[in-house]
């Protein structure tokens, strides 16, 4: 295969993604995460009716029924309502709210299928710690790679990590998909990903460096990632053939789950690409950054 | 010679595929819908008397079951069809009356020679097999406040009979403050404190107003001291109380300095569990004030049955639940109903100490709930719903003390239902700590169900997707990563049956990602192996670099992937957790059958011999 010139149009990515991170930076700044009730506390129920009803009447009953905050969506199918409310939970809120509906509709009967009740303080330590395990992740990974290569190639690996994080997390508040406990897991699952493509690509970045005497740098990123390219776009394929199995047949509870790393999964390839790669040339990497430790032995030889 | 596995490494290989197999292999086997029968009273026996009356239920109700087992105290019944579950329920418990548990319980169909081997099936996570998880939060202030202001009690009385006058002993928050008229008598406290109460308190001195004080505040051991116990002693209530609700497997489990984790998986009826968990009552006993008592010192409450009824009360209190080992009720000699009560050794000598001065006064039993009372304010402009905990407090008997009262005494002169409900309310009062729901999530049964199928299902989908992908570009190898792949589910499901860890829905969502994320280690010694035979390599030659280099890519790849898994499940709870689990081992097992069982296939294929060519797709 002819070396592709990625590095060529290194411009046009670092401006493609500096608008992402700017989208994202602003969606999340003015929109906000519409935070899961593993964040936010309250009480969420699940009914399903046995014929559908208009969403708009759940609600109105509730409302009326003085319930604060009351949410009402469609989960998965037309007859399973999804309630949310900042209520905090009764032993009998379930059967309450039930019997409430059920009063409304008389000749369609429903059931409560699950019911959840979160703690405000609990919701907030979930959140800290989330944000915190994130943190040390990419901490850790930092250390690892600093320690596995070398510094230009961690802060090149954290940032493009830092920039698929951000981007997803943008793509939440953007379109207000719910952001709970489970999505914060695709985002650990991603920066994983991600982490695992951009240390392939460095790895033979750092052999190539070690082995091809001539070139400039861009002609051996350039060289390298045309290496890799088969292997990173077989295993973006494969990983994202099963998360849309997970998408599409996963059901709707892991549904925000598999969406989070989908779109994870498809930023991380080009972030392994563009970002990582991009950015070891901005830090000027050179062969001497390189040079393999077996330059030691060679000066044993020596008398 | 070059690609041939030495015999002992693929003989190790068969070994450790051959145990996947095996302790992968109760999964297969469904469980039968079973009943299970336990007798209230712990330490009780099964009973063949017992064991005839479920039979008889059964035969009368005409469910037909096998495969009787009794284990311990407990019978294990299985039935036909789950359906037959919830009437076999209630047909055994109308027969056996309350003396027994009667549940619902799926029994394991493991064949006898697997269970011999220690194999067993996952367990399935709340989410799939339906079920309520509770996370309660003991109050952990109010546990130590309630023990600084037992220390100023002990204090004064202990300080009186040494004789060492004091001005005033008082508690401020989580300190006691003693003044002293004179230094000396505040240094002769001070070496009597060290001296009984060795390591529990950081002495201050201070000087207010000319009075010498004295201020006690609790070591940070002490408070986790206390902690732990009430965090103990909560979990032991809890466990108690769980098994009145007859749950098959139930969790009840520590989480983090004041958390408790209960889970019911089968329980539907969460409003019943929670009553039975959540009684967070507690016990005071007290005594009657007597007539022309200061106000200060004395407080009036009503009684439980009766909102019109009050009596005033001495603000002292003389033990609290905690200290109540047990209480039954029965009969006297004369056949009236009594209640039978025991106390522990210290809320024996508490109460030895102060009936002493009381005989004909009457001893008030409290019983102190905590309710959750949401009100609303607002905050920023917006109404805010705020819960807080309310505590009630109930006289449930008041009664004259005829003698001093020891370690075991008993309450007289009541209805017999009347003993009962006193009988039951003094056993469950003895929680240390008050406790709160902080977290409830209930699952049904029918949606556990629907997620197990979906679940099963996208799994399949996804790894049909990937094998075929993996067949169409890599051809002859492309089946040896997809045997190897089928290999790791197998390996990576017998480890978690091992180790015992719960399947949950994010478990499952995790073991979907290390299939998609399991060939990248074949795939990369694969294009590493298409480059080696474009360089003009021989075909073995070109098999032996592939692997080799691929190798380190490999092993640094995954290891910053397992170290991310290892993070979430040390920070994570829950659901975070689950995935973390299955997450960790994917990557293990797929490092095992993506590097060791390739080879040693790929070697069996094609070392050892003269190759032309390799079928590994791609233009080589």
């Amino acid at each position: 295969m002819n070396t592709v010139n990625f590095m060529r149009f290194r411009h046009i990515s670092t401006a493609i993604s500096l608008t992402l991170l700017l989208i994202s930076v602003v969606a999340i700044g003015m929109r906000g995460l519409n935070f899961g009730l593993d964040f936010t506390g309250g009480t969420l129920l699940e009914v399903e009716y046995e014929t559908p009803v208009p969403l708009s009447e759940v609600k109105s009953v509730l409302d009326t029924a003085g319930y604060r905050d009351v949410v009402v969506q469609n989960f998965g199918s037309e007859t399973d309502v999804l309630v949310r409310m900042s209520e905090s939970f009764r032993d009998d809120l379930g059967n309450e709210v039930l019997g409430l509906l059920q009063t409304n509709v008389e000749d369609n009967s429903l059931t409560l299928l699950r019911s959840e009740f979160v703690g405000a303080s609990v919701g907030e330590e979930l959140r800290d710690q989330g944000g915190i395990a994130m943190l040390v992740a990419l901490f850790v990974v930092m250390a690892y790679v600093a320690f596995r290569f070398q510094w230009k190639f961690s802060l090149g690996a954290v940032m493009a990590l830092f920039h698929d994080v951000l981007i997803i997390v943008g793509m939440f508040a953007l379109f207000q998909w719910e952001f709970d406990l489970n999505v914060l897991a695709a985002l650990l699952a991603v920066i994983g990903y991600s982490l695992n493509d951009t240390i392939v690509v460095s790895d033979r970045i750092r052999e190539n460096f070690r082995m091809m005497r001539i070139g400039s740098p861009a002609e051996i990123i350039n060289e390298s990632l045309t290496q890799t390219l088969g292997r990173t776009l077989m295993t973006s394929l494969t990983t994202i053939l099963v998360l849309l199995a997970l998408l599409f047949l996963g059901g709707d509870i892991i549904h925000n789950f598999a969406l989070a790393l989908t779109i994870g999964v498809g930023v991380g390839t080009y972030s392994s690409i563009y970002i990582a790669a991009n950015l070891l040339l901005a830090f000027n990497v050179s062969r001497e950054d390189l040079l393999p430790p077996e330059l030691e032995e060679e000066g044993d030889e020596a008398p | 010679m070059l690609n041939k596995y030495p015999l002992w490494k693929n003989l190790l290989i068969l070994v450790v595929v051959a145990l996947a197999f095996i302790y992968a292999a109760p999964n297969l086997y469904p469980p039968d819908a079973a009943i299970q029968v336990t007798p209230a009273r712990a330490g009780a026996e099964m009973s063949s008397a017992t064991l005839n009356n479920v039979r008889e239920a059964l035969d009368d109700a005409g469910i037909s079951y096998f495969g009787e087992e009794v284990n311990g105290s407990t019978a294990l019944l299985r039935l036909e069809s789950s359906d037959a579950q919830l009437p076999a329920k209630s047909a055994i418990q109308r027969k056996l009356g309350d003396e027994f548990v009667v549940a619902l319980n799926l029994a394991p169909t493991t064949p006898d020679w697997l269970v011999n081997l220690g194999a067993g099936p996952m367990t399935l996570g709340l989410d799939l097999s339906g079920g309520v998880h509770f996370l309660m939060e003991v109050d952990m202030d109010e546990y130590v406040s309630g023990r600084i202001t037992n220390y100023r009690e002990d204090l004064r009385t202990s300080l009186r009979q040494e004789d060492i006058k004091y001005r005033r002993v008082v508690v401020e928050g989580t300190k006691v403050r003693l003044s002293f008229r004179q230094e000396a008598l505040r240094s002769e406290a001070r070496t009597f404190i060290n001296r009984n109460y060795p390591g529990e308190f950081l002495p201050q001195e201070e000087e207010v107003d000319g009075n010498f004080d004295l201020i006690l505040m609790l070591t940070e051991q002490k408070v986790r001291d206390f902690e732990d116990y009430a965090l103990k002693q909560n979990l032991m209530t809890l466990r108690n109380r769980v098994n009145e609700l007859g749950v098959a497997e139930p969790l009840v489990q520590r989480q983090g300095r004041n958390r408790i984790v209960v889970e019911l998986p089968g329980v539907q009826d969460t409003a019943e569990a929670k009553k039975i968990l959540g009684k967070a009552a507690n016990l005071e006993f007290r005594l009657e004030a007597e007539p022309g008592a200061s106000r200060f010192a004395t407080e009036e409450y009503s009684f439980r049955d009766n909102q019109n009824r009050t009596a005033r009360l001495e603000k002292k209190v003389i033990t609290t639940g905690d200290s109540v080992t047990n209480a039954s009720s029965g009969f006297d000699e004369n056949s009236f109903p009594q209640v039978n009560i025991s106390l522990d050794s210290k809320g024996a000598a508490r109460m030895t100490q102060v009936t002493k001065k009381a005989v004909q006064r009457r001893m008030a039993v409290l019983f102190v709930e905590r309710k959750p009372k949401t009100t609303y304010e607002m905050v920023d402009g917006v109404e805010q719903p705020k819960t807080i905990q309310v505590v009630e407090k109930s006289i449930i008997s008041l009664a004259t003390i005829q003698s001093v009262l020891g370690s075991s005494f008993r309450i007289t002169g009541l209805q017999s239902a009347e003993a009962n409900e006193l009988a039951l309310l003094l056993r469950s009062g003895a929680l240390a700590a008050p406790m709160d729901f902080v977290e409830e999530r209930t699952v049904g049964p029918s949606l556990g169900a629907e997620n197990i199928e979906m679940g099963a299902r996208s799994v399949m989908a996804g790894l049909a997707l990937v094998l075929i992908a993996m067949l169409v570009f890599y051809r002859a190898f492309g089946f040896i990563a997809n045997i190897a792949l089928a290999v790791n589910l197998v390996l990576l499901v017998a480890l978690m049956s091992i180790i015992g860890a719960t399947l949950t829905l994010p478990g499952i969502a995790g073991i979907v990602l290390t299939v998609g994320m399991a060939v990248d280690a074949n795939v990369l010694i694969f294009s590493r192996i298409r480059e080696e035979l474009k360089n003009g390599r021989s075909p073995q030659q070109a098999i032996h670099e592939g692997y080799d280099r691929a190798f380190l890519t490999i092993f640094d790849a995954n290891l910053t992937t397992l170290i991310v898994a290892v993070i979430l499940f040390a920070v994570g709870t829950g659901p975070v957790k689950g995935f973390a689990v299955t997450l960790s081992f994917g990557i293990l097992t797929s490092m095992f059958t993506a590097v060791m069982v390739t080879r040693a296939m790929t070697n069996l294929l094609y070392g050892g011999r003269r190759v032309e060519r390799l079928s590994i797709g791609g233009k080589a």
